[in-house]
């Protein structure tokens, strides 16, 4: 953000991209899935970013600088729209809590990295590492050895780590 | 439109180096021109009162210090909401409680110790009628200037953006107003100066979602 509010479109670019992803699973989040509403805003979103990139200020974090803007976009679209929404109970919260914009993009990642395994490897990831079974238990549910669960999972964590590293470098 | 080619176009097109924004920075002095404004208003419309004598007063001080502080505490206020995800700032509201109750404290003291005869005089002074309006008047420049400094920031909570840029304009508006009234008692001020204020800022709530959306 630094490099791209000194006028590097590159790096403005690849900010942007990286946003782009967030903000979509961000939105996707809390408009249960209306696709088109979905990127309209991320679009408008990655807008206002660039258009007030000047208010970032680098003596802070940038990621809730970022989330504020979505949310309040969010927050727009709800206003126009007219509250022909409905937002589920558990959810109004976090349109109003003013801090924790992390967490629900943390577990968007985590479905979209688990979303890449065979469904098998899937599965027994999300029961061992997610749902909290044990081995034995995961195990039982999948018909396999505890033995293979191991294998696994082991497989799973690894792959899963090294696209990540990949994605960050 | 695709979503990549947006980015790609955002960033060909419009990649211009900008600088960070301190809101302070671009806050302050837009409200600077603002109390200007109103200071031409109130010079062509009342005139000042004799300043050389004034500037001798304590109660002169009195009423600038309260109408400062209040502007100060809005300013404080607005330069963390006119950045989005910041932390409000306890510091502008711990100065406008504490410029509040610091008046209070002197206008009950001066009412104690004043016989009830005078209770009216220290109360309502001699322009109790107008002394909210005209402040509120006064607000309406140094508002206009601040916030359209404030759109080109980028505030996220509108109503609250709204009523703090009508206490830095309400603050200031009372301190300008200053130079022409003569009220001199405490209780006056902490009555009929923080009424205008507070219509300012109540005044800026209202407007804020309608002039600042983004």
């Amino acid at each position: 953000m630094v490099a791209a509010q000194a006028g590097d479109g590159q790096a403005q670019a690849r900010l942007l991209t990286l946003l782009a992803g967030r903000l979509r699973g961000f939105f996707a989040k809390r408009l249960s899935g209306r696709a088109e509403d979905v990127e309209d805003l991320v679009q408008e979103a990655l807008l206002a970013i660039h258009v007030k990139r000047a208010t970032y200020d680098p003596r802070f974090d940038f990621t809730p600088w970022a989330y504020a803007i979505a949310r309040y976009k969010l927050i727009d679209h709800f206003r126009r729209t007219g509250g022909r929404i409905n937002v589920a109970l558990d959810d109004a919260g976090e349109l109003l809590a003013t801090e924790n914009p992390e967490e629900g993009a943390v577990r968007r990642d985590v479905a979209s990295l688990l979303a890449r395994l065979p469904p098998r490897q899937r599965a027994l990831m999300r029961d061992v590492k997610l749902e909290g079974y044990s081995v034995e238990e995961a195990a039982g549910r999948a018909g396999m050895s505890a033995t293979a669960v191991k294998v696994s999972v082991h497989r799973s964590m690894k792959r899963l780590m090294k696209e990540v590293d990949d994605e960050d470098l | 439109m695709k979503t990549s080619e947006l980015i790609a176009a955002l960033a060909a097109t419009d990649a211009a180096p900008v600088r960070p924004a301190t809101a302070a920075s671009r806050l302050a002095p837009a409200a600077l021109v603002g109390a200007l404004v109103a200071a031409g208003v109130l010079a062509l419309c009342l005139g000042f009162q004799p300043l050389t004598g004034a500037a001798h007063a304590s109660w002169f001080w009195m009423k600038a210090g309260y109408s400062l502080a209040a502007a100060l505490a809005g300013l404080l206020l607005l330069v963390r909401l006119a950045r989005p995800g910041a932390r409000p700032g306890w510091a502008g509201v711990a100065i406008g409680v504490a410029a509040f109750a610091l008046i209070w404290m002197m206008a009950m003291h001066g009412a104690m110790r004043a016989g009830a005869d005078r209770q009216a005089a220290l109360w309502l002074g001699s322009s109790w009628r107008m002394c909210p309006w005209r402040i509120l008047a006064l607000a309406a420049p140094i508002y206009l200037a601040v916030v359209l400094v404030l759109r080109r920031l980028a505030p996220t909570r509108l109503v609250l953006a709204g009523a703090t840029a009508g206490l830095l304009a309400g603050g200031l508006a009372a301190a300008v107003y200053g130079l022409y009234c003569q009220e001199s008692a405490a209780p006056f001020v902490a009555v009929w100066y923080s009424l205008g204020i507070a219509a300012s800022a109540l005044v800026g709530a209202m407007l804020g979602p309608r002039l600042l959306r983004w």
